[in-house]
């Protein structure tokens, strides 16, 4: 917190500022209190009394300077604009291999892959019902399906944002597919995304897999084995994004987050990593809602709050893991499936918030992201969204340029204090893992959820087209692509026939090495995930056996 | 026929997808409407459903739904029916797109509720799905005994 005694003298200020405020008050007699959604009280009018400009370098400081308030490099993106990563993932492997391909034609330099809901619940294509196979992501069970799925992709010069959570059978596919590319793992990059088990307890449950103490187990071991061998992959992505879209607000968010990324820090170093090591390699995933000023606010706060934490919390020395790198996602409980088309709108907005945020990556969300996984023409206006921002609005050109504003540097503030509050809180209930584990973050998501709720329901919060501006009209958008059921089908009959005709012996012995390595503490599991995955053991079996011997997750609390 | 008793329903998510914010909190409106609310974690099985509906006797089954889940609500309805439970009245909740509505209705389900849907009309298509599933019961039963 920056509020310091002193302030820049002004004469007349008091006098002018009292004027200002009568008249404010005549006008607005019996006026409500006006919150953001952390809660913050927002006043009608900043002045230089709100923030105290001595404090430039201690609380903002030049770009690419400790604490990175105004951001984490030098030239910001007016030296390297954002990357655009849009998450993509339908049908089988050919499907997939077909559109990214197009968009690498395009000039992508990075790319994502959303597997398929059944992967994410740990099983195969061949024990789910074929009708919701590949519906909302790629159905890769095996190292065949990930060559098939990155043919032709130059994997050792594309950067693979993955949803991919513990045991991480999708990053073992692409290291087995870049061995027999002849690829050196040390050129693999990307990160792995929803490897933050955490959040998947607390805030969304639709990724995890294995027991709570055995995702942490898994989680270390993967983070040490890709510092070992895979050396320019982000093992670590800490997932803000769920807890918002669950409905904690903005600042429990980032507070949630940062708590989660200490827990996970100070597991690596008590499993004697070296912490310099480790956290120049966390990244961090969240939300941007259309709370606009706010999302600027908590982003601002969130770098400084970062650094601090790295810095003089967990002792690490290098700059490199002071920075808080970040992508963003655009809000989708923020979108309506009422006139659908008002949802570019929003997107624009939230965009612009990430934007001038000073994030690293951004997706946007497409307009009918409310209503089903978007087609190819709405993926296409949500890119556009971003170069529109990017070359016509030209919102790259000064850097920060919202600090400054009186709001904004004193909302910047404040959400720090909030977010710092709930970090005090989880310490509190002895740091995340623990507050998991007692359902006390679960509890504060879910009553911030239905505050929220609330607020729509009685207006307080306006949504056009849900509780305000209603008109009658059919939502007009593409229909939702659907993959061809045939070929789905197709794709799971070859799965069965592979799975008869490999090795049983050798998948036997893989399967054997990881049920062990789960039961030795001083085994690495992400090593032998892999070795299992090049003998030809599949995703669903994989999970099976680390589930038989670390445990199955189950949801922790329950409404 | 008796209203004193509080409606019984059933709050669950079939399928693959674990996205329960919608959920939780129709199942928090429902129990606040004075209504009994079983509530399970995402995953639920279309057998499991229905061995929950026929043990807790519920009169209503919301589903919700965000990442095409909907799509098997049919083999959930036939399933219903097999098992003797014409009667519960179906609702689906979350992210179904326009075309795909018609099979669910015709697969008998009474509504789809869509995002933004008002906590108002969610309680009382529950209530009135509640009562007129409690008087076809009560109809089965009578001609039953006869």
């Amino acid at each position: 917190m920056s509020q310091s005694a002193v302030q820049l003298p002004l004469p007349g200020f008091e006098q002018a500022q009292g004027e200002w405020r009568a008249a404010y008050g005549r006008q607005m007699a019996g006026e409500a209190p006006v919150r953001n959604r952390s809660g913050i009280e927002v006043q009608p009018l900043y002045t230089p009394r709100d923030w105290a400009s001595e404090r430039y370098l201690d609380d903002l400081n030049f770009p690419g300077q400790f604490p990175y308030t105004r951001g984490i490099y030098p030239s910001m993106h007016r030296g390297r604009t954002w990357t655009q990563r849009q998450l993509i993932g339908l049908g089988t492997p050919e499907d997939y291999n077909q559109r990214v391909r197009r968009i690498i034609e395009l000039g992508a330099s990075a790319i994502s892959l959303l597997p398929c809901c059944s992967g994410f619940r740990g099983i195969d294509c061949d024990e789910v019902d074929t009708v919701l196979l590949g519906t909302c992501g790629t159905v890769i069970n095996t190292t065949d399906h990930m060559d098939q799925a990155l043919d032709g992709v130059p994997i050792g010069e594309i950067s693979t944002a993955m949803n991919d959570p513990s045991p991480f059978t999708l990053l073992a596919f692409t290291l087995g597919v870049a061995r027999r590319r002849g690829v050196d793992w040390s050129r693999v990059t990307g990160t792995s995304n929803q490897s933050d088990y955490i959040s998947h307890f607390i805030a969304n449950h639709q990724f995890y897999r294995l027991s709570l103490p055995g995702s942490r187990r898994v989680l270390l071991d993967h983070i040490e084995f890709c510092r070992r061998y895979v050396p320019n992959w982000n093992p670590v992505s800490v997932v803000g994004q769920h807890m918002q879209q669950a409905g904690a607000t903005p600042a429990e968010t980032m507070g949630f987050t940062f708590s989660t990324a200490i827990q996970y820090a100070e597991d690596c170093v008590r499993r004697g990593l070296d912490i310099d090591d480790v956290l120049r390699r966390f990244t961090f995933f969240f939300d941007i809602s259309i709370s606009f000023f706010e999302e600027i606010a908590k982003f601002r706060a969130g770098r400084r709050i970062w650094a601090r934490i790295a810095r003089d919390r967990l002792g690490a020395r290098d700059p490199a893991c002071w920075r808080f790198k970040f992508h963003g996602q655009t809000s989708g409980v923020d979108l309506t499936q009422q006139q659908p088309l008002n949802n570019i709108a929003r997107v624009s907005v939230q965009a612009m918030a990430g934007i001038l945020s000073g994030l690293q990556s951004l997706h946007t969300d497409a307009y009918d992201e409310a209503i089903a996984t978007p087609s190819e023409e709405t993926a296409r206006v949500a890119v556009a969204t971003q170069n529109i921002l990017r070359e016509e609005a030209r919102l790259c050109d000064v850097i920060d340029p919202l600090g400054g504003s009186y709001y904004i540097e004193r909302l910047t503030d404040q959400m720090e204090a909030e977010i710092e509050a709930v970090i005090a809180k989880v310490d509190a209930a002895g740091g995340m893992y623990k507050a998991a584990e007692a359902g006390l973050v679960q509890t504060m998501i879910g009553d911030s959820a239905l505050a929220f709720q609330e607020q729509v329901e009685t207006g307080v919060r306006k949504v056009v087209g849900v509780n305000c501006y209603r008109i009658d009209e059919d939502p007009t958008v593409p229909p939702a692509d659907r993959p061809d059921l045939a070929a789905m089908e197709r794709h799971v009959e070859r799965f069965k026939a592979f799975k008869r005709e490999r090795s049983q012996v050798a998948v036997t012995r893989a399967l054997d090495d990881l049920a062990r390595a789960a039961n030795s503490e001083g085994e690495n599991t992400f090593g032998k995930v892999i070795d299992a995955a090049e003998a030809g053991v599949t995703h669903g079996e994989i999970v099976a056996c680390l589930r038989r011997e670390l445990g199955f997750g189950h949801p922790l609390v329950i409404a | 026929m008796s209203t004193s008793r509080p409606i019984r329903v059933l709050v669950t998510k079939i399928g693959l997808d674990g996205h329960d914010r919608g959920s939780r909190i129709v199942a928090a409106y429902l129990r606040d409407a004075g209504m009994e609310v079983i509530y399970t974690p995402p995953w639920q099985t279309i057998a499991g459903v229905v061995k929950l509906a026929l043990e807790e006797d519920v009169e209503v089954i919301g589903i919700s739904s965000l990442a095409t889940d909907h799509l098997i609500v049919p083999k959930m309805m036939a399933a219903l029916r097999e098992a003797r439970l014409d009667h519960v009245g179906v609702i689906v909740g979350g992210i179904v797109p326009e075309e795909e509505k018609p099979a669910l209705i015709a697969a008998g389900v009474s509504q789809v509720f869509g995002p933004g849907a008002g906590r108002e009309d969610i309680v009382d298509c529950v209530a009135s799905l509640g009562l007129q599933a409690r008087e076809r019961r009560a109809d089965e039963f009578s001609e039953a005994s006869r």
